[in-house]
């Protein structure tokens, strides 16, 4: 009953902050922080066990090469980390020496059963705390290609591979989209970041949000974007805090390459060239607690 | 019951408005009505001392009573700011700083706050032994310390979490510091403090509250015994993603016992066992967050006591023992360099290791030596040392809590000494495996040795160790030591 009532309470936030938004654009002090309400897709996490197979799968292992997916993260996921528990999706990141590394956790998307172009997407979560979780909500082009082999040092997609989806490019033309990511020895911020061909890695574009008078890992926080054909918003709770444009893309020389339907990705990685390793104020078990996720168009 | 009395009386007062409000319409509303509230002013120092009133600055005894001043040339972003100045060691007025800041009335709410927090400076890079609020020397009841604070020569803000706010309704210990020169070879320093005040920062995550040091420890509870839970603290996590320790006082716990029937806790934290069997686990909540760390008690029933002595008091020179007059001594445990012995902190009698109490209700005093190499009972530098000239023999009883084996052996040393300790002479005797063994019923050895029978200690008008040695190669690790005189035959 409670998380029921907390839920409404939160849903009853969140319009009556959008309310605000549009009936105060006049008022230079206040932000339209969101313009898109037509709910699409929705998990609320309402229902105890493995999450919703109809909405989503699991990436398992250390990524396509075997390389702690391109980071050097020092997880192996699996489901088993994952559990859906009194409305609240849990994914839990522990040490546990598994197919070759010392942590497990575990990465959820929404590849081939849920994919999009443009509209709000938004997820209510709490974070975990401690040096090397690097925790995500995030969306990757459907385009993306998993069949992945490396030939001559150079990786390719791999077209004799079972996985493989003709007119599947690698990373990044395929596009990415982090609508939040966050470190955990850093619990009062997060950071809204694209890549795409011409602007990736260290040279992606990207912009940080610093939470005022909280912390990321003590209570739950609504991470969101808006996308259109014209420029992402990002925010967090009733705060936007980013905004990049087609021609902010352009004008760094990058190519727009968010005019695809995209899958949601949630995942807490633990160590790697981002965040590095746990050191030893880290205390496991951590979690990335998801209330809900939703879609709007 | 505090709690539950203040409500009533809240409840109380809101029903008394409420009638006067109904029926006193000719009247003022008296101003005696309102509930009682203190004020919750924030600031401290911020260019100049703030809501402290004019006596408020108490140093701590030893201390240089005039490190603090106000320094009229410099501050944080201000032209104002304390200025400590820490002596050397060697300083013949005070070898440290250290007081406490008292404000002056009933106190400060400072239940809307999360952390006292101020900016600091100083001359040179240093770690500053102690910062911290709570401590009114009038029962510092709500202190919390921070240890170690690295400063340096630009301005840097300190971060001291409150445990728990909502404790700290009317207080008035507003700062507490320490600093002395040991991390600077004994070299006084200068330090700078601004913006000093109380804060919601909202950024503090409270990781884990610990007693014990958060160790899990089972003990063995004799009926009537007590013992204090200890080394509390609280670990947080800083908005900087810092991991920040602090020490706290008992009151910010509740303590709680598993089962009143084996033992009871009461609010300081005092375990008393008042059952003669059974287990109890104590542990301790900081609000709703349970404490790392437990202590386990196993009732057994009475303490074993040791006899008692009934030797004439006039013919007896007692360092330890509930039956005479002690002589003052130093330390019961020097926790020399070298040795790893635990147990007999301090140089009180009547607050070491048990207090186990005789069947008449008076307490029974006995030391518990835990990891037994070498360890002294010392009576030198802050004390007198002792003329045992008159005497002629010297005791001890020893319990030793762990099976004698073959060839185990205690040995037992007199060292006369100079006044401020280094030894001067000293003899030996030897408790060999057969003396071990010789117990009585409850298993106490009880020895009287002719203090001829310490070849080499020669000064007996300047006693000022007795020293108990096994460990390795004595085999024996554990023992309780009661009734430690002289006397004269």
């Amino acid at each position: 009953m409670k998380i029921i009532k907390y839920k409404f309470l939160a849903i009853t936030l969140v319009c009556l902050v959008s309310i605000v938004g549009i009936l105060s654009c006049e008022n230079d002090e206040k932000q339209t922080v969101t313009t898109k309400f037509n709910l699409v897709f929705q998990d609320e996490f309402e229902v105890n066990g493995a999450p919703d197979a109809t909405k989503w799968t699991f990436d398992i292992g250390r990524g396509p090469l075997n390389d702690g997916w391109g980071n050097s993260e020092l997880q192996f996921y699996k489901s088993e980390n994952t559990v859906v528990q009194n409305g609240y999706l849990v994914i839990t990141a522990k040490p546990e020496a598994f197919g070759g590394v010392n942590y497990t956790s575990s990465r959820l998307k929404s590849r081939n059963k849920f994919e999009q172009k443009y509209g709000r997407f938004e997820a209510r979560i709490k974070l975990p705390q401690g040096k090397g979780m690097f925790p995500a909500f995030w969306l990757l082009g459907q385009n993306f290609c998993e069949a992945q082999t490396i030939i001559n040092n150079n990786v390719i997609c791999d077209s004799s591979l079972p996985n493989y989806k003709a007119g599947n490019v690698l990373w990044p033309q395929c596009g990415e989209i982090d609508i939040m990511e966050y470190l955990g020895n850093k619990p009062t911020e997060v950071f809204g970041t694209i890549h795409g061909p011409g602007f990736f890695g260290g040279n992606s574009i990207s912009k940080k949000y610093n939470l005022l008078n909280d912390r990321f890992d003590t209570d739950f926080h609504i991470f969101g974007i808006e996308w259109t054909e014209n420029y992402i918003n990002w925010y967090v709770d009733n705060v936007l805090y980013s905004q990049i444009t087609r021609q902010d893309v352009e004008k760094k020389g990058g190519q727009w390459v968010f005019d695809n339907s995209f899958y949601m990705l949630l995942n807490l990685a633990v160590g790697g060239g981002l965040p590095g390793s746990p050191n030893t104020n880290t205390t496991f078990p951590q979690r990335m607690i998801v209330d809900y996720v939703r879609v709007y168009q | 019951m505090k709690n539950i009395k203040f409500n009533i009386f809240q409840k109380s007062v809101l029903f008394g408005l409420i009638i006067l409000v109904g029926f006193s319409c000719e009247r003022e509303l008296s101003a005696d009505a309102v509930d009682a509230t203190y004020p919750k002013t924030a600031a401290i120092f911020i260019d100049d001392v703030i809501g402290m009133g004019t006596n408020f600055y108490f140093p701590y005894s030893g201390s240089k009573a005039t490190a603090w001043t106000v320094d009229r040339t410099q501050g944080y972003n201000s032209n104002a700011s304390m200025r400590f100045d820490v002596p050397n060691a060697n300083d013949t007025d005070g070898n440290y700083a250290g007081a406490i800041f008292r404000t002056e009335g009933a106190g400060r709410d400072l239940s809307g706050y999360d952390a006292l927090t101020f900016y600091i400076k100083a001359n040179r890079g240093v770690s500053i032994d102690e910062f911290g609020f709570g401590e009114d020397f009038l029962g510092n009841k709500f202190m919390a310390t921070i240890t170690n604070v690295s400063v340096g020569t630009n301005w840097t803000k300190v971060i001291i979490p409150i445990p728990d706010a909502s404790k700290l309704v009317k207080e008035r210990g507003m700062l507490r510091y320490a600093a002395g020169t040991q991390a600077t070879g004994g070299s006084g320093y200068v330090f700078w403090i601004d913006d000093l005040k109380f804060e919601k920062l909202g950024t503090i995550r409270l990781l884990s509250p610990q007693i014990l040091n958060g160790n899990n420890t089972t003990i063995t509870g004799f009926t009537g015994s007590t013992q204090v839970i200890s080394q509390l603290g609280v670990l947080y996590n800083l908005g900087s993603g810092q991991n920040i320790s602090q020490t706290v006082t008992p009151s910010y716990f509740n303590f709680i016992s598993s089962n009143e029937n084996v033992a009871t806790v009461n609010k300081d934290g005092l375990v008393s066992v008042v059952g003669q069997s059974g287990t109890a686990v104590i542990t301790a909540k900081l609000g709703n967050v349970l404490a790392q760390g437990s202590l386990t008690i196993n009732a057994v029933g009475a303490f074993p006591h040791a006899s008692i002595p009934t030797r004439n008091p006039a013919t007896v020179i007692s360092l330890f023992s509930n039956a005479y007059n002690n002589l003052p001594v130093r330390h019961y445990n020097g926790f020399f360099s070298g040795s790893n012995t635990q147990g007999g902190a301090g140089n009180n009698p009547n607050n070491v290791d048990i207090q186990a109490p005789f069947s008449n209700g008076s307490i029974d005093n006995i030391i518990h030596y835990t990891q037994l190499d070498f360890v002294s009972i010392g009576m030198y530098d802050t004390v007198s040392r002792v003329n045992i000239s008159g005497m002629t023999h010297f005791h001890v009883d020893i319990n030793i809590r762990e099976v004698v084996n073959p060839g185990n052996f205690i040995k037992l040393e007199l060292h006369s000494s100079q006044p401020s300790g280094p030894t001067t002479s000293s003899g030996s005797f030897t408790l060999n495996t057969a003396t071990l063994n010789n117990v009585d019923a409850n298993g106490w050895i009880s020895v009287n040795i002719p203090l001829s029978s310490f070849p080499g200690f020669s000064d007996l008008n300047n006693l000022g160790q007795v020293f108990f040695v096994s460990g390795t190669p004595g085999g024996i690790s554990s023992i309780w030591v009661d009734n430690v005189y002289f006397y004269a035959q």
